[in-house]
């Protein structure tokens, strides 16, 4: 029992690192209504930019915002391939992803790059959960870190772009006809959800001291399970989009306080991908279940 | 108005689906016209407004919007000019955001989106107004979700849409064909109101001969994707339901036999 309970104060930060990604993955998936697996690839983009740029003496935050735009620059390499080439939204995102795997071993140089917590000046690391001032607590940090991210998205999206870019991925007919550009709005949220997901990346990198070539792999299933647990447990209660945002960074942590609980009852870990997958398979199922079993005839509306 | 000059537009060119959806098509509106559009299924009456839309670009002819050659400009720049409204109610509006959010993106029509609010305090005050005028009780419930809405309201709000920002040339497809009975002829009393209150130049398609009579000035009949014929003014006021059937007949070697437009009269 005490390992568990040791093990939850991680668990929780990995869940608040990872619930960056799940909010760029909720605004692919549910705002703009595409699935982009670019993400896969643009989370170890941004790690691996992130630690190079640290190993190259770049200080900590102009590291982590060189991987924002590096992981931009992904989206935008999916967000062209739909939009201007005119390849399925998922197909464009295997593509840029299989390229970046490329790429990102280019920028390491190798498969695998640490980083010493010692000799560098990393914002979070799993050394930084236990017996340091609260302001230089990981969890404390990132917390920090989702609000602000939340307060930013929250804003841009009540703008008149914003407003355009939710319009897109409502009813892209409609937002044509209203005389939106709705290629460049799908490039434009390519764009700010991969640059959070290599944000995601980037502090991901830094908390477990090193990036890796495979660090991205499921990262969209992992991001999916976090809006689902999220809608599933605040669905119900939330209607603001802000607080939308905010069940998907909580559903992110609770399914890493899940997944530490299922690791501590023993498991095998080579199980937990396959666990995840069939899991989020059939969240995703739910709702179709719902409409084709459990519907009730609705009363179809007359005139008023 | 709109200047629309030999245009033609074929599908699926070079395949077994090839259709040549609009031939050779010309057609003029004055400023002001309100012109019903009736004609059978396949007649290109969709391709046509689809085509002044810009949906996708025609292979051959011009069109002109205020004097504007607008036959390249791709959907979204053409928009400025046009107020669109769909058959299909779910069309016209984003059924995940609210009424107010949805007018906002309507009233931004042409504009350069910026990062401005979307939507002001002021424009919630016009907004209840436009929308008291429509009479369903809306002006209350502004941030309503419009998919919670009917489809006799959505068709509305999207009526109020196209022309809060008064569009050079309304485009209506089929509005109300989608609407019971009852709704449908509130939704076009409303669009009545709406056009003649703002003197738009409107292009109607229905499939109701009627309609097509009694509404608008001028009435246009299309087959196999060109202008059959062409009535205005007093000649078109005179018309019978059973003239158009003739006229079709004549023009088109064939019988208006379209079981929607018989059980329309």
């Amino acid at each position: 029992m005490m390992s568990l309970i040791n093990a939850l104060p991680g668990a929780a930060a990995q869940g608040l690192i990872w619930g960056i990604m799940a909010i760029g993955v909720y605004i692919t998936y549910r705002v703009l209504d595409i699935a982009d697996l670019t993400v896969d690839g643009s989370l170890c983009t941004g790690g691996a930019v992130c630690i190079m740029m640290m190993l190259s003496g770049h200080s900590v935050w102009v590291s982590m915002l060189g991987a924002l735009i590096a992981g931009m620059a992904t989206g935008l390499a999916t967000g062209l391939l739909h939009t201007f080439m005119g390849i399925p939204a998922i197909l464009s995102g295997i593509l840029t992803q299989l390229g970046l795997w490329s790429v990102n071993l280019k920028i390491m140089g190798k498969a695998n790059q640490a980083i010493n917590v010692d000799k560098y000046d990393l914002l979070v690391s799993l050394r930084f959960i236990r017996d340091v001032p609260f302001y230089q607590n990981t969890i404390f940090l990132v917390a920090v870190v989702i609000l602000v991210l939340i307060a930013i998205l929250y804003w841009f999206f009540g703008t008149e772009l914003g407003c355009s870019i939710r319009a897109t991925g409502c009813n892209d007919k409609m937002a044509r006809a209203q005389g939106i550009n709705t290629d460049f709005n799908r490039v434009l949220g390519l764009m700010i959800s991969n640059g959070l997901v290599a944000l995601s990346g980037a502090l991901l990198a830094q908390y477990q001291g090193f990036a890796d070539i495979n660090m991205g792999r499921g990262a969209i299933v992992i991001g999916l399970a976090a809006v689902i647990i999220g809608e599933a447990v605040f669905g119900r209660i939330f209607h603001n989009f802000a607080l939308h945002l905010l069940s998907v960074a909580v559903g992110s942590i609770i399914y890493y306080l899940v997944l530490q609980v299922v690791i501590w009852r023993g498991i095998d870990t080579d199980l937990l991908k396959l666990l995840s997958a069939v899991v989020v398979a059939i969240f995703l199922a739910i709702p179709v279940w719902k409409a084709r079993y459990f519907s009730r005839p609705i009363k179809k509306g007359g005139g008023r | 108005m709109l200047q629309v000059s030999h245009i033609s537009k074929t599908f699926n060119a070079g395949t077994v689906n090839q259709k040549q959806a609009l031939r050779d098509l010309s057609l003029t509106l004055k400023n002001g016209d309100f012109v019903t559009v009736i004609g059978g299924n396949g007649a290109g009456k969709s391709t046509l407004l689809n085509a002044i839309a810009g949906t996708w670009l025609v292979d051959e002819g011009q069109i002109l919007i205020d004097g504007k050659d607008v036959t390249r400009l791709p959907e979204h720049k053409r928009a400025a000019f046009l107020g669109r409204v769909f058959q299909d109610p779910m069309n016209g509006t984003a059924a995940a955001m609210g009424i107010e959010e949805n007018l906002a993106l309507a009233f931004r029509r042409g504009d350069r989106r910026t990062l401005k609010g979307g939507i002001t305090a002021g424009e919630r005050k016009l907004y209840r107004e436009m929308l008291s005028r429509l009479g369903l009780g809306l002006e209350n419930r502004l941030t309503t979700k419009v998919g919670l809405l009917s489809g006799g309201q959505r068709q509305a709000l999207t009526l109020l849409m196209a022309t809060l920002k008064k569009p050079k040339l309304l485009l209506l497809d089929e509005h109300t064909a989608a609407l019971d009975p009852k709704t449908a002829a509130k939704v076009l009393e409303t669009t009545e109101t709406i056009v003649n209150q703002d003197h738009l130049t409107t292009l109607m398609i229905t499939h109701n001969m009627r309609d097509a009579i009694h509404i608008g000035n001028r009435l246009i009949m299309m087959s196999e994707g060109r202008i059959i014929y062409d009535v205005a003014g007093e000649e078109k006021k005179n018309l019978t339901v059973e003239d158009l059937l003739r006229k079709f007949a004549e023009a088109s070697g064939e019988e208006l036999a379209n079981d929607r437009m018989m059980l329309a009269n």
